[in-house]
């Protein structure tokens, strides 16, 4: 017990001097969990409601914050790993502050996005209650090897949950996984209205031998069912939760909306109350990144993060609708995939019309490049982040501008961005 | 099979007929982008590209001038295998006389004697390039610079089996920064007459346009029966992506 205390005093300690810094989010529940190995297990022996981890390629921040605001609003107190540390030691961190010394996390439930390979030190020392299965899309191969390794991992999560599972009907590979489980399993996806989207939303050329789903949804099973391009119903057998409009545009966004609600039904039971849910998915705000806006000199300048081909493909279809002056910032540090081979599986013809006012970061001549395969024009390339966002917004100072970014470039120009335009609020979310 | 025509903005000087192999199967990295960077190059060049996708089972073009096969998972190989055996021995035949064909990860493997897997399966390959690789429990994962007959090459590199050369075997490349074929030779790929096996991934020929030109100006005098006709191209932005790289990775050496 005294070790545990010491633990989450050093823990504590740490991470206060870091954030001081504005330092790293994992290293105070390393050093915690080098005091205490247990400590992660112990901090959640007590929680009643439930252990969630929500994985898969694309979406778990966005769906994390989604079911947590509706569980919230169900008056549930729910831990959550918001800094986007989506692995055991940032969970651990971002704890610190709420443990008592005792070590117990005081919560009715947990809900933690990890990656795939985290979850797997993620349940190697806490069984997971449920886990939320959202896709498997190529994404950080040079990590990951190999798209089927990663669907085994999703599996391999499942398989570790004890009460239940929620799972994505649309996805081939989290079906196949999901479908060979023995605990019970919720499915969502797509209305049969609107199937022909799927494409947008799916990695395509993984699926090439899977028979199109047909699976009738069961009872606690829902559909996203669409009204217009913002406003949609989520649609169980028995009941509608909707009509919705987010915060945040996107047919991926509304799939996440519809993961979430599943998810939180499972957890609450015959407390789930449709109109609560409703109200408090509209209420949420864009994750980092996430078609976040920022006001520069009067106009709106969207961030957009992109990861991977699937990612890069739904965010082009999102705001493809609406095109506007673009930039597009490629780095291929370690957070970003150093390979930057994926940016040939997107098609970047929508950007075609308007062109594109600069390329930047690491690889900004590599991403022209590729721009010039698609007969996509290319004002400028300018490599250094800080001279490029200058430029683009000295080149289009009067209308909406958009930003395609990886990781390490939206942090820098989030920086950037802080420092002249007073941007809010700047780390308080981070992306998976 | 899927056939799509892009044609030269002038008159054309001929059509090369330029066929990837299992594009669905077998492209993971990037793949299509060396197909897109053929395509578009034989264009400019002043022909028609002529683009067919081999999909397992379909037809084989046993008329065509040049071959793309790219990388895939052992799930993606496995769907292949039967009807690489079929066509195995018209690609053979057709390496040996000289056709261009530019093979990378999973290919370039199926190209070789055999592979060996961990297990210690051994799993015969096609023998066009004298290769053999053994599976290997480390990745070798990373961005390569090389030093080839085409001049620098830049590319990136993910694999876990490791090839190694038969005698006499030339490679495609020396390694400058990266692993290549076994992280321990330092040589990368390999190359038989026309055919260029290689890890080098994704948008190998995007940032190496002399690597497409020498594949194209071999194609194009098999499709034409004339020498090679190019035009002078200008390539300022693959220029400017693969000299960073080479800074980057190997510095002004």
């Amino acid at each position: 017990m005294l070790r545990t205390a010491a633990a989450v005093a050093a823990g504590k300690t740490v991470r206060a001097l870091a954030r001081r810094r504005g330092g790293g989010s994992a290293f105070p529940g390393l050093v915690a969990e080098r005091i205490q190995p247990r400590i992660l297990r112990r901090a959640l022996a007590d929680i009643p409601g439930g252990i969630v981890v929500v994985s898969g390629t694309n979406g778990k921040t966005t769906t994390t914050k989604m079911l947590v605001a509706v569980l919230r609003a169900h008056s549930r107190t729910v831990f959550s790993n918001p800094t986007g540390s989506n692995f055991t030691r940032g969970v651990l961190s971002e704890m610190l502050p709420q443990l008592p010394v005792s070590g117990r996390l005081e919560a009715d439930l947990v809900v933690v996005e990890l990656d795939e390979a985290h979850a797997m030190r993620f349940v190697d020392e806490v069984a997971p209650t449920h886990s939320l299965l959202l896709n498997v899309a190529r994404d950080q191969l040079d990590r990951f090897a190999e798209i089927d390794h990663t669907a085994d991992l999703l599996a391999r999560l499942g398989a570790a949950s004890t009460e239940g599972v929620v799972a994505n009907a649309d996805d081939p590979f989290v079906s196949r996984a999901a479908d060979a489980l023995d605990v019970p399993v919720r499915w969502f996806g797509l209305d049969a209205s609107i199937a022909d989207r799927l494409p947008e939303i799916t990695e395509h050329d993984s699926r090439f031998d899977d028979a199109p789903t047909t699976r009738d949804p069961g009872a606690g099973d829902a559909r996203l069912r669409p009204r217009d391009e913002r406003a949609f119903d989520v649609v169980f057998p028995d009941v509608a939760v909707g009509p919705v409009t987010l915060r945040q545009r996107g047919l991926a966004a509304m799939i996440n909306a519809t993961a979430a609600t599943t998810t939180a039904r499972l957890l609450l039971g015959d407390d789930f109350d449709p109109s609560v849910a409703a109200a408090a998915l509209a209420a949420v705000q864009p994750p980092f990144g996430r078609g976040e806006v920022i006001d520069v000199d009067g106009q709106p300048l969207e961030l957009v993060l992109v990861k991977n081909p699937a990612g890069f493909g739904v965010a082009l279809n999102t705001y493809g609708s609406t095109p506007v002056a673009t930039m597009v910032a490629i780095n291929d540090n370690d957070a970003d995939g150093r390979d930057v081979s994926w940016l040939y599986d997107v098609s970047f013809a929508s950007l075609r019309e308007r062109g594109v006012a600069l390329t930047s970061g690491v690889r900004a001549y590599d991403m022209a490049l590729r721009l010039h395969y698609d007969d996509v024009a290319v004002d400028r390339v300018v490599p250094d982040l800080e001279e490029a966002l200058d430029a683009f917004v000295a080149a289009h100072g009067g209308e909406p501008k958009r930003i395609f970014c990886t990781y390490t470039a939206m942090m820098a120009l989030r920086r950037t961005l802080a420092a002249r335009h007073g941007l809010a609020h700047f780390g308080e979310d981070a992306p998976a | 099979m899927s056939t799509e025509i892009l044609a030269p903005d002038g008159p054309t000087k001929g059509t090369v007929t330029l066929v990837h192999l299992y594009p669905r199967e077998m492209s993971i990295y990037g793949d299509l982008g060396n197909t897109r960077a053929l395509a578009s190059r034989i264009r400019r060049h002043g022909y028609t590209a002529e683009v067919v996708d081999h999909h397992p089972g379909a037809d084989f073009r046993d008329d065509a001038h040049l071959f793309m096969g790219g990388g895939g998972q052992d799930s993606g190989q496995a769907r292949v295998e039967a009807d690489l055996e079929a066509v195995g021995p018209t690609l053979k035949a057709m390496a040996a006389d000289g056709v261009p064909m530019l093979v990378i990860c999973g290919m370039y493997q199926l190209f070789g004697n055999s592979f060996h897997t961990v297990g210690g399966q051994v799993l015969p390959g096609l023998g066009i390039l004298d290769v053999t690789t053994r599976g290997n429990d480390k990745r070798m994962i990373g961005p390569v610079c090389l030093e080839t007959e085409f001049g620098r090459v830049v590319g990136y590199e993910n694999h876990s089996g490791s090839t190694v050369l038969g005698t006499g075997q030339e490679a495609f490349g020396t390694v400058l920064a990266g692993h290549g074929n076994n992280g321990e030779d330092r040589t990368e790929g390999a190359r038989t007459l026309h055919v260029i096996g290689t890890y080098l991934h994704g948008p190998l020929l995007p940032s190496n346009p002399m690597v497409s030109d020498a594949l194209i100006a071999v194609a194009a005098e098999r499709a034409t029966g004339r020498p090679f006709e190019p035009e002078d191209l200008e390539d300022p932005l693959a220029d400017e992506a693969r000299g960073r790289q080479v800074r980057r990775l190997v510095g002004a050496r």
